[in-house]
């Protein structure tokens, strides 16, 4: 496999499989477990391929268990693949070289690496003297990203006392300190706000036109998604089955739109049968999902044909169209 | 090399701040290691009231063995316990891939980590008994027996590091550590006594199974200028072997941990 150039990540017909033991219930259960363990070799990833360029940001999209976690972590070193190719910037990750591990960072928002008990900024020098920054660089460094992630008194507070949304841009702080030029982020936003959320995302977003970094992102909050990330790579049960930017994902996937109806008075399921597939019907209340081309068509007859109070038309919200998918498990 | 000693110096003195943070538990520390000191002090009061040899060791030399028992014992508190009983908290919660990721020597950064400094007076006491005892004794220093004490402290202390974290990396696999540390301290503990106060089977045991003798009873000999050299010399060789099959042993567990942690 040739890494060309313009690639900064190429990863080919990758796979990993994890060895499980099966166990079956119960004491004999139990002994048999014990004396003769039958093994199966479980799927996590399979036979994935997809080039990423530098300062590109992607989305990992997929349900719990879909395998994101695991290709992040094939991705920046920390599990070996069972067959196919890594190359992240000309280095293969599970090496782990020193040259490879002060370009890359690795963000994973439900474990910390901060001293729970002592400031963020004791954290930071020790992360600064390991990456063998010196107390001015470190400094400096410490100065510019805290003003990005609107960072004061914080650094100074005890992990402990922070909250889930200050802890998170500390944490973010403490894994960029080395000016990683590839930057790994799982769940970066699990469990913030909204607005800390939204203060995440507008920092991942400046942070990669400040610095052209390459941004890699799981996460289950769409919202992340679709603010951030142009590309997506969805995954599911292991497989790769969609790449590429997130507007054609849209439109691929539905093909309809979505018609909300007011009524001025209650009528019958029946009646709006025959103008698309109903998705909602509460009281005055009706929701339908009709195909594009016929989208004029429909509008008009329901105004001619009800006493309608307000129509509004839009796209399904992309999150629900995403969980469809994965149930429906492929791409129309 | 600068930056590792940078690194220690940083993990230190924060591992310091943390243990100042919480004042009161502080201050227990303070008091539980007072009394850790008073337990010493009297069990070597024993050795006084006692008055016979215990195998071919009169018992001010014996006392030697004692100090060397109690500045490894502080050590113990200082260093080895609080890091590698932590192993198994990287394990667990999945923070070993932040190590991991770092460009430093991941056995390195689960070795020194912290730093407990309520082990600091044992440590203290321990040297000072060393030296009283073996003025005592009727020892007299010259540059070159020091030169071996230190080293076969270091020979001592490499072998029980290296004991430790081989057990503390199996975390790896079993995930809980159960009481392994406790049966390192029951290791320690038998070298509380001259190896040869022991039955001749314990005492062969003692010197090339479990390496006891390497702890205390040869450090004790070479303050007291009786240490032979070639035993220094196996000494030597067996704790390079130690440490490097602990090395070894973590690249092989790490191997297992990236290929199956998720």
């Amino acid at each position: 496999m040739h890494n060309n150039s313009s690639d900064l990540i190429v990863v080919d017909q990758l796979s990993k499989y994890y060895r499980v033991a099966n166990k079956q219930p119960g004491f004999k259960g139990t002994l048999k477990h014990f004396f003769d363990r039958k093994t199966s070799d479980v799927p996590a990833v399979t036979d994935i391929s997809f080039k990423i360029s530098p300062g590109e940001v992607v989305g990992f999209l997929g349900a719990n268990g879909a395998g994101k976690t695991t290709l992040l972590k094939m991705m920046c070193g920390l599990i070996h693949p069972s067959t196919g190719f890594v190359d992240v910037g000309g280095f293969s990750p599970q090496r782990r070289q020193t040259a490879f591990l002060k370009e890359i960072t690795l963000v994973m928002g439900q474990k910390q690496q901060l001293i729970w008990d002592l400031p963020p900024m004791d954290s930071l020098y020790v992360n600064a003297a390991v990456y063998g920054l010196s107390d001015h660089e470190a400094k400096v460094r410490i100065n510019e990203l805290a003003e990005m992630l609107e960072l004061g008194e914080e650094l100074t507070r005890p992990v402990r006392k922070l909250s889930l949304g200050q802890r998170m841009k500390s944490e973010i702080l403490a894994s960029l300190l080395h000016k990683p030029s590839v930057l790994f982020l799982d769940e970066p936003t699990l469990g913030l706000d909204v607005n800390a959320q939204a203060r995440v995302r507008s920092f991942l977003s400046e942070y990669n036109k400040r610095t052209g970094a390459t941004i890699l992102l799981t996460s289950h909050y769409m919202a992340d998604i679709t603010a951030l990330c142009p590309r997506v790579i969805c995954i599911h049960k292991g497989k790769l089955f969609y790449d590429g930017d997130l507007d054609s994902l849209a439109n691929s996937l539905s093909p309809s739109r979505e018609v909300k109806v007011e009524l001025k008075n209650p009528c019958a399921s029946e009646q709006f049968k025959k103008y698309g597939e109903i998705q909602d019907l509460n009281d005055r209340f009706v929701c339908l999902l009709v195909s594009r081309d016929k989208l004029t068509d429909v509008v008009s007859n329901l105004l001619t044909d009800f006493d309608i109070i307000d129509l509004e038309i839009s796209d399904p919200p992309i999150d629900q169209l995403i969980g469809e998918l994965f149930i429906k498990g492929e791409v129309n | 090399m600068h930056r590792y000693f940078k690194t220690i110096r940083l993990f230190w003195s924060t591992a310091f701040a943390s243990q100042l943070e919480y004042q009161l538990n502080f201050l227990i520390e303070l008091i539980a290691m007072v009394g850790t000191l008073l337990g010493s002090v009297f069990i070597l009061s024993l050795f006084f009231t006692g008055g016979r040899q215990l195998g071919d060791w009169t018992w001010e030399s014996a006392l030697v063995i004692q100090g060397v028992y109690t500045f490894l014992d502080g050590l113990t508190n200082a260093l080895l316990r609080p890091n590698l009983t932590e192993i198994v908290n990287y394990v667990r919660e999945g923070t070993l891939d932040y190590v991991l990721l770092k460009p430093i020597d991941s056995q390195f950064w689960l070795s020194v980590k912290k730093f407990s400094f309520a082990g600091l007076p044992e440590i203290i006491l321990g040297l000072s008994i060393v030296f009283w005892a073996a003025i005592q004794s009727g020892s007299t220093f010259s540059s070159y027996s020091l030169f071996v004490f230190i080293i076969s402290l270091l020979i001592g202390f490499i072998i029980l590091y290296s004991v430790w974290f081989l057990i503390a990396a199996s975390s790896i696999w079993f995930v809980k550590t159960w009481n392994a540390t406790e049966v390192l301290r029951a290791l320690l503990a038998a070298g509380r006594y001259p190896i040869s106060a022991y039955p001749v089977i314990l005492r062969f045991i003692f010197t090339l199974v479990l390496p006891v003798a390497f702890l205390t009873t040869f450090p004790a000999e070479a303050i007291l200028g009786e240490l032979k050299f070639n035993i220094l010399f196996f000494g030597l060789i067996l704790s390079s072997l130690f440490f490097i099959f602990s090395r070894l042993f973590w690249k092989f567990a790490l191997k297992h941990y990236t290929s199956a942690s998720s």
